[in-house]
């Protein structure tokens, strides 16, 4: 089959979906490589390289689109391109099917097949080579903090020098996903004093990881809202979160923020008083630009000076380093490509089986299939046709047991007013009495050790052993019953019965002082 | 000298006190208060019979005297028993109460007074309720004994299995019946005699070769049954001599020792019935089966200092303990390496499979032991999940209950059990002697496991010597 490689025609857009190094590994797999003239040189990949890389360099759009059986895109596609695709074709790009209902339309008219590399299911720990959107977040932010240092007056790292002192510059780095994971770690890497907050209080540990301190709202609330994503937070959070915010503006030198909550508009954490209260000269670089920004004073695509601070609303910082943007995404895209053509003959297999590529796909042979059904996580089953059993068996004690089915109920209620019967017919009263105690006993200790906690399976055993040598109460009625009670029984072979009634008293001691003082010892070593 | 009313009020008020007891049992926090409800409970029942009306003043020397003696061994027994002995000692007990249940039943049925005044229907329950008070007591006699030498290592894990033991346990029920009848209708107490000894000793029997045919990977449930048995000797036992007080607590302890093994049963995805059946771990199942794929490859050994070099890099680590850790005695040695870890900002935790060692718990009292805290000791089902995210899991002296092959092989004895899934984690280090198989006499597929390295040697002294290389 034939992968196509057009130029981006978005305004500005510098990337290309693949690099002359992927091309090659491309071809390899079986496949031939189209590229449009030109699509690589914004991002310093020329024609002749990949030329050089056994590509064919094809002039003009129209042709490259119609000779492809496969394109690989970086941007979400024009009308105009849309419409030079050929039926039965596959696109592998961005697509944002939520974002973008029309376009999945056009599409879908068009009877081709599109893979959204937005839609992957990011859980599945194999998908994670193929995950586009992290790492051109990654490289977004690593250039926000460039940026932030490109038109910042000073250096990030503090210096004492003969020309004086140089104190660090503070950066306070909201949102600490990919994008800010990647900044904390540059900023980190210049020198800087870096601070970072996050909803989800997990990533702490990422940020120390990566140098960076972690700021806490002093407010507690689980911000985790599922595919590695924030969640909208509660009133009381939110309050508490921008006084935080708040300290951290009049403490920082640079603010870059990265918060986004999928689907939603950008959440609004920089107040315009926030920036007023910044030393002048201070900067914010606003990653969430493009979806109205998380400052309030963000001008999208622009770079604004506002009350003597500098405000950075670039939407386009993947393009501002384009030749490795490109090149991670390349890769993704191989690594895509790798899991469709598992025979690495050239032609490529929309396996709807595989969880992967079924998340992926949104558009089948003309067919919308978006949104996927939630991809079954292999740890929770990896043969889940093969053994149904093992799943129920596997929940563990304390779990409410699973009803019984009608008719093992019925017959085990049959059996047992079977036996009551039996038992009511031709008992004597005195029996019925300590039945009645006995069954209920049955109940209660079935009641009381049901829920018991596995770590105490053996304290119990051991109480119970313990509680068992009760059994000595048989034992010293039979020692030396009262005069009275024994009449004119005087044959009542006395030795005998006192011999063995003082065995068993000696054989319960042993178990009831043995059995209570090693639970006392087992009990006394647990601890917190 | 206390009324009878007096002593029965007593009674209940122990009664309450057992029930107490079992409840605070459940949790950590209150197991504490829960074992001293059980001794004020006995001693309550104890001093209301020996001060109540059926005891007279003639028999205290004797009791005291008994008490004495029998006390200073279980205290004595109780001190100097080693936790890892544990599941012997607590075999050895139950065996204790089966005895006294035997010899209380036969004192009772030689006592002409015990059946005085009674109708000819109640003298005929009386009298099966004697034979079934000594047939459980000497069920769980003999069964106790041979759990106690299985666990000891006095006689072999390995189940035995008589040609045709069914049909034997089968001979033995109806042999008991036959000598009930025979035993229900004997003229005098001597011609009953004859019967009830005959039956103590197919009895006796039956224990024996009941447990034999278990195989050493159940004993946890064996054990937890054979707790039931002695409550139930000891409701036998209650009803035999109309007391209230031993019907309840026998019956109390009879359940939930049959609860506990139903949900040790339930955690081995094994039916009850086919576990007290016995039979199974003999590998003999494996080898039948074609279907069990033979694990092949390569295991790759690793050193302790290279072991330690791996713990000192991670950032997530699980510990998976088995029988080998308690025969080793290493828990100490793996509570300073977890502290070691823990001040380097190690997240250490411990994965704990519910049947892991030959008792239930056994691996949470030796952890306990060592002063490992319990908030970082998982059970299976909370920290399965985890394992994905872990940098190291290492198995000490575990086998068959982290074998991928009770998930992957359906084929396998032991598919369907659930399973620590340690070769999930990025790297898995198994501890243990050798190559040889668990228990359960299943081959490991885990250890030929790309990520997984063997540190072959006595669990001890490797981690002792990992221990001195983190220190290094």
């Amino acid at each position: 089959m034939r992968i196509g490689i057009p130029a981006e025609t978005r305004a500005g857009e510098k990337r290309v979906a693949s690099v002359p190094e992927i091309v090659e590994k491309l071809i390899k797999l079986g496949f031939s490589v189209a590229v449009e003239s030109g699509a690589g040189d914004a991002a310093n990949f020329s024609d002749d390289s990949y030329r050089a890389a056994g590509a064919e360099i094809i002039e003009g759009a129209a042709a490259l689109w119609a000779g492809a059986d496969v394109v690989f895109k970086v941007t979400v596609p024009t009308p105009e391109e849309v419409a030079l695709m050929r039926a039965g074709s596959v696109l592998i790009g961005f697509v944002w099917p939520a974002q973008n209902p029309e376009l999945m339309q056009q599409l879908a008219a068009q009877k081709v097949t599109v893979l959204a590399i937005d839609c992957l299911p990011r859980m599945l720990s194999r998908a994670q080579k193929m995950d586009a959107l992290t790492s051109q977040a990654g490289v977004a932010g690593y250039r926000a903090v460039i940026e932030a240092a490109n038109v910042f007056g000073r250096f990030f790292n503090g210096q004492i020098t003969a020309a004086g002192k140089v104190p660090p510059a503070k950066v306070f780095i909201a949102g600490a996903g990919v994008a800010g994971l990647a900044a904390i770690g540059a900023a980190a890497g210049l020198g800087a004093i870096v601070r970072a907050n996050d909803t989800r209080a997990e990533v702490a540990d990422q940020v120390k990881s990566l140098g960076g301190e972690f700021v806490k709202v002093d407010y507690e609330e689980e911000g985790g809202g599922g595919g590695g994503y924030a969640k909208v937070m509660s009133e009381g959070f939110q309050q508490a979160q921008r006084e935080m915010y708040a300290q951290q503006a009049r403490e920082v030198d640079i603010i870059i923020t990265t918060a986004l909550i999928p689907g939603k508009p950008a959440p609004r954490l920089i107040t315009a008083e926030m920036v007023r209260s910044m030393k002048p000269g201070s900067v914010i670089v606003d990653m969430a630009a493009e979806r109205g920004g998380n400052c309030e004073l963000t001008e999208p695509g622009q770079v604004v000076v506002k009350h003597g601070v500098t405000i950075v609303g670039y939407t386009d910082l993947n393009s501002r380093l384009a030749k490795q943007s490109s090149t991670l995404y390349a890769t993704n895209l191989f690594r895509l490509t790798e899991e469709l053509c598992k025979t690495k003959d050239g032609i490529i297999n929309v396996n709807m089986e595989d969880d992967a590529i079924r998340g992926l796909t949104v558009i089948k042979d003309g067919e919308i299939t978006w949104p996927a059904p939630a991809p079954k996580l292999p740890a929770a089953a990896p043969k889940p046709a093969e053994k149904p059993v093992a799943a129920p068996a596997a929940k563990g004690h304390g779990a409410a047991s699973e009803p019984m089915s009608v008719g093992s109920l019925a017959m085990v209620f049959g059996i047992g007013a079977l036996l009551f019967l039996l038992i009511g017919a031709y008992a004597p009263a005195a029996f019925l009495g300590h039945f009645t105690v006995f069954v209920l006993a049955c109940f209660v200790g079935y009641m009381v050790v049901w829920n018991v906690t596995p770590a105490l399976h053996t304290p119990l055993m051991s109480v119970t052993n313990a509680i068992s040598s009760i059994i000595a109460i048989g034992a010293l009625v039979q020692v030396a019953p009262p005069q009275t009670f024994l009449g004119n029984f005087m044959d009542r072979p006395e030795g005998w019965i006192r011999g063995l009634a003082v065995l068993a008293i000696v054989l319960t001691a042993i178990n009831m002082f043995g059995g209570f003082a090693v639970t006392r010892r087992m009990l006394s070593m647990f601890r917190k | 000298m206390m009324s009878s009313s007096l002593a029965t009020v007593s009674y209940i008020g122990a009664t309450i006190l057992f029930i107490l007891s079992l409840g605070g049992l459940s949790n950590p926090e209150s197991s504490r208060r829960g074992n001293l409800y059980g001794m004020i409970g006995m001693t309550l029942a104890v001093l209301a019979t020996v001060f109540g009306p059926r005891v007279s003043a003639a028999g205290l020397p004797w009791i005291i005297a008994a008490m004495l003696v029998g006390g200073s061994v279980g205290l004595y027994a109780a001190r100097k028993v080693q936790m890892t002995q544990m599941p012997e000692l607590v075999a050895l007990m139950h065996s204790l109460v089966g005895l006294a249940a035997c010899l209380v039943g036969f004192a009772n049925y030689i006592d002409p007074m015990a059946a005085l005044n009674l109708s000819s229907a109640e003298k005929a329950i009386h009298e099966i309720e004697t034979y079934l008070g000594i047939l459980i007591g000497a069920v769980t006699l003999s069964g106790s004994l041979v759990a106690f030498g299985k666990l000891s290592g006095k006689i072999g894990g390995k189940p035995v299995l008589l040609p045709g033991r069914h049909f034997l346990n089968l001979a033995g029920l109806l042999l008991v019946i036959v000598f009930g009848y025979q035993f229900l209708h004997a003229e005098s107490v001597n011609a009953g005699m004859t019967a009830l000894t005959v039956m103590t000793v197919i009895a006796l029997l039956f224990g024996i070769h009941m447990v034999m045919a278990i195989g050493g990977a159940d004993m946890p449930v064996v054990v937890s049954m054979l707790n039931s048995y002695s409550g139930w000797a000891a409701a036998a036992t209650g009803f035999m001599l109309n007391n209230d007080l031993l019907i309840v607590t026998g019956a109390l302890v009879g359940s939930s020792g049959a609860i506990l093994s139903y949900i040790m049963c339930r955690a081995m995805n094994r039916n009850f019935f086919s576990v007290i059946a016995g039979g199974f771990g003999g590998g003999a199942p494996a080898k039948k089966s074609g279907d069990v794929a033979q694990p092949a490859g390569e295991v790759a050994p690793v050193s302790a200092t290279e072991t330690a070099e791996l713990l000192r890099e991670s950032k997530s680590v699980i510990i998976v303990p088995g029988y080998g850790m308690a025969v080793a005695q290493a828990q100490h040695t793996v509570n300073e390496i977890t502290q070691l870890l823990r001040e380097k900002g190690v997240n250490v935790r411990f994965g704990i499979h519910p049947v892991a060692g030959r008792m239930p718990g056994h691996m949470n009292v030796l952890l306990a032991e060592a002063k490992v805290p319990y908030d970082i000791v998982m059970e299976m089902d909370e920290i399965n999940a985890d394992f994905p995210d872990t940098d190291v899991a290492i198995v000490i002296g575990a086998n068959d209950i982290v074998n991928p092959a009770a998930q992957e092989e359906p084929g396998s004895p032991i598919a369907g059990m659930p399973v620590l899934e340690v070769w999930k984690a990025k790297t898995s280090i198994v501890m243990k002697r050798s190559m040889a198989s668990g228990y359960a006499g299943v081959d490991n597929p885990l250890f030929y496991k790309d990520n997984n390295r063997m540190l072959f040697g006595d669990a001890k002294k490797m981690l002792e010597e990992v221990l001195a290389a983190l220190r290094g």
